[in-house]
């Protein structure tokens, strides 16, 4: 998570519109109960979803979850079993993907290894049959914006991993689709570039205003670029929301365990209140006090998830009812700004907890062994119900 | 590192010890030992002989054992390339067989194309199961000799042969369709035997292409048979090449074909070499022809070497 946080949300600062929260505002891709099987495997099972005009939207889940299934069906190169896919009020079925206004870019790229860069970014315009002058201006466009203008007559083979990528996008790019879709765009690049193209690709998508749809299975590189992620499970999309939200709320276990780390504590609800909940929790060693209802049987199996930078050691002995337990240092990871602790508690629980190494003074840190009062905020903790 | 590794290997084979030592006294190392193998083949078994026939190419025809002298008739040796290879520019019949048989050869091999496209294509895109079965299916000739296959097809042209005889008993023809000893029976004998060798290299060249590549390619507006065109066919193309030149290089020489099936109009350069030198005993016109077949059949050699070292190239 540590690159998620070093680095600033730029797009979603940029334009604070949220579409998905007004009921009246009319989504751009209608994506209604739609289901695909293979034979008898149920690659996507259901999924409706809309998603609106300018959004960047991300498909995120393990391999297997139906996510590039879903994109190829937008794209046309698979037609659901069942259900309805609009794009711009327009209803999909039927059309060939030549005739959609949509283009993809593919996860190998797919660029035509017998032309060169410049071919291969008109290829597109080329086939609508634009007046040559314009191909040739909206060509060296695309290249300026992706910066390859100095490879224009270079053949694939002859251009590193991102520049592969960036002729990939500037492909799919310059016909300058209603809906441009991503399929691990980031996938086959190494960390630093991943994230240098990941604002390129922010920038790109605020600049023309082309809604993306994007197919990861990497939670950071979702994180850092969506508007809203749609989680992938077993072909059903599990939660729908922005980053935020996918982070702090997250709807089940295996969400809040997918997305970053989490500490998961097993225990029973003990009081269910509007304003607050009580678990007690023997994995935990303690009662977990979370400030806001649920609604839910009380007596009932329940869960916390609380993330490990929510969580605060002291080497002061606190006596606290709840949201205090205590522990002993397993290891320390020093990252520089922040440390990563494993404590084992008392209840035998192993956890993991971050903190920002805010003094220099060595005395003052907590150190291997040292015996610890493990506490959070009752804000904190995401109580789950499945 | 040479002496070191003979020494390796002296050490583990004690019994060949004298032949390295031996060897490497001489200056001979293990890499020389296998290039040398293949290489002393071909200089035996092709330089050699070529020599011999261009050798032969240039003397006179006599009546004796062997039939050719370099002795003029006044009894001084001479190179004497205006008999033989004056003839062949000469006599029409040469240039005409010469041009007859690359005629032959490039529809032959235009046939082959054609007819072997489509299946080459339609294999690489079946399942895997099926497509193991295809493969073999296109092999399987090659079981049986190359001989008895043209042999086969005498029985199934011939004026009271098996076509004939169904299409006569179906009524379907009056008369018997004069198939055998004509061009047709030539073209078919050619393209059916060297259609595998158009369809393999193709089939091999198809089957490793990218999918996505036409994913891509209709995403950004291209109906598939256009795709086809701008996409596969260009892809395909050291594959076409690889093929063409596997089934133009030998139809244009081709022997047992033309004599077997066609007729006396069709006249291949392959036919009037065997003439010559059986019939006709002409010895040196027979070498000239065969010179002259080798020299124009090196040019396509080389322009298939050439896309080979490219693909190789390109693979690296």
């Amino acid at each position: 998570m540590a690159a998620v946080e070093k680095t600033p949300k730029q797009s979603q600062n940029k334009h604070v519109s949220t579409p998905w929260t007004d009921p009246k505002a009319e989504p751009y891709i209608r994506i209604e109960n739609v289901t695909k099987k293979f034979g008898e495997f149920v690659a996507v099972s259901d999924v409706s979803l809309n998603i609106y005009r300018g959004e960047l939207f991300s498909l995120l889940g393990g391999s297997g979850c139906g996510k590039t299934t879903l994109l190829r069906m937008l794209a046309g190169f698979e037609t659901p079993t069942a259900g309805k896919i609009y794009i711009d009020g327009v209803d999909m079925a039927g059309i060939p993907p030549y005739d959609r206004p949509t283009n993809m870019m593919f996860q190998s790229y797919a660029l035509f290894p017998h032309m060169t860069v410049e071919q291969n970014v008109s290829f597109g315009l080329k086939q609508d049959k634009y007046p040559e002058s314009e191909i040739r201006q909206r060509v060296s466009q695309m290249l300026d914006m992706v910066q390859l203008t100095p490879f224009a007559k270079r053949k694939p083979h002859q251009l590193s991993g991102g520049q592969r990528q960036r002729v990939a996008l500037a492909r799919s790019l310059v016909k300058q689709p209603k809906l441009l879709l991503l399929d691990e765009p980031l996938g086959a690049l190494d960390k630093k570039l991943r994230e240098a193209t990941q604002f390129e690709l922010m920038n790109i998508q605020d600049r023309l205003g082309i809604t993306f749809i994007v197919v990861t299975h990497d939670q950071e590189e979702a994180m850092t670029l969506s508007t809203r992620i749609g989680v992938m499970n077993a072909g059903q999309i599990v939660q729908i929301g922005t980053p935020q939200e996918i982070y702090e709320y997250p709807q089940n276990k295996m969400i809040a365990d997918f997305i970053g780390s989490v500490n998961l504590f097993e225990g029973q609800i003990v009081e269910d209140e509007p304003d607050h909940v009580l678990i007690r929790s023997e994995e935990a060693g303690g009662d977990i006090y979370v400030d806001h209802g649920i609604s839910s049987a009380p007596g009932a199996k329940a869960w916390v998830a609380i993330r490990p930078e929510k969580i605060h050691l002291t080497k002061q002995d606190l006596d606290e009812p709840n949201n205090c337990v205590k522990g002993i240092v397993k290891g320390i990871a020093y990252m520089g700004n922040l440390s990563i602790y494993l404590v084992q508690l008392d209840s035998g629980k192993q956890i993991k907890v971050t903190m920002q190494n805010q003094v220099r003074a060595a005395e003052l840190m907590i150190d291997w062994d040292d015996r610890v009062s493990v506490t959070w905020h009752a804000n904190s903790p995401v109580p789950l119900l499945s | 590192m040479a002496s070191t590794d003979v020494a390796n290997r002296a050490s583990r084979l004690p019994a060949s010890h004298w032949l390295e030592s031996l060897l490497s006294s001489l200056g001979i190392r293990g890499r020389t030992l296998v290039i040398a193998v293949p290489f002393i083949w071909l200089v035996l078994f092709f330089l050699l002989p070529f020599i011999i026939v261009l050798w032969v190419s240039t003397s006179f025809v006599v009546i004796a054992q062997p039939p050719y002298t370099h002795l003029s008739a006044d009894g001084t040796f001479t190179l004497n390339i205006g008999d033989s290879f004056g003839r062949l520019v000469k006599d029409t019949l040469y240039i005409k067989a010469y041009l007859n048989s690359l005629q032959v050869a490039f529809l032959s091999t235009v046939l082959c194309l054609v007819i072997g496209y489509p299946l080459a294509y339609g294999m690489a895109r079946c399942r895997q199961a099926t497509r193991n079965i295809l493969l073999m299916l296109v092999i399987l000739p090659f079981w049986t000799s190359f001989l008895i296959r043209v042999y086969a097809w005498i029985g199934l042209l011939k004026n009271n042969g098996l076509i004939n005889e169904v299409l006569m008993s179906l009524h379907i023809i009056d008369s018997p369709l004069n198939m055998m000893n004509t061009n047709f029976a030539v073209y078919l004998g050619i393209v059916y035997s060297y259609l595998p060798f158009m369809i393999l290299p193709l089939y091999a060249n198809l089957e490793k292409m990218d999918l996505s590549l036409l994913e891509a390619a209709t995403d950004l507006g291209c109906k598939p048979l256009k795709a086809f065109f701008l996409i596969t066919v260009p892809l395909s193309f050291p594959g076409i090449v690889a093929g063409s030149m596997l089934v133009f290089i030998p139809a244009v020489g081709e022997y047992v074909i033309p004599e077997l099936l066609g007729g006396p109009s069709s006249l291949m350069i392959g036919r009037v070499l065997v003439n010559e030198f059986f019939s006709n005993r002409d010895w040196p016109t027979a070498s000239a022809v065969a010179v002259a077949i080798l020299i124009a059949l090196v040019g396509p050699l080389m322009i298939y070497q050439k896309y080979q070292d490219k693909e190789l190239e390109k693979e690296s």
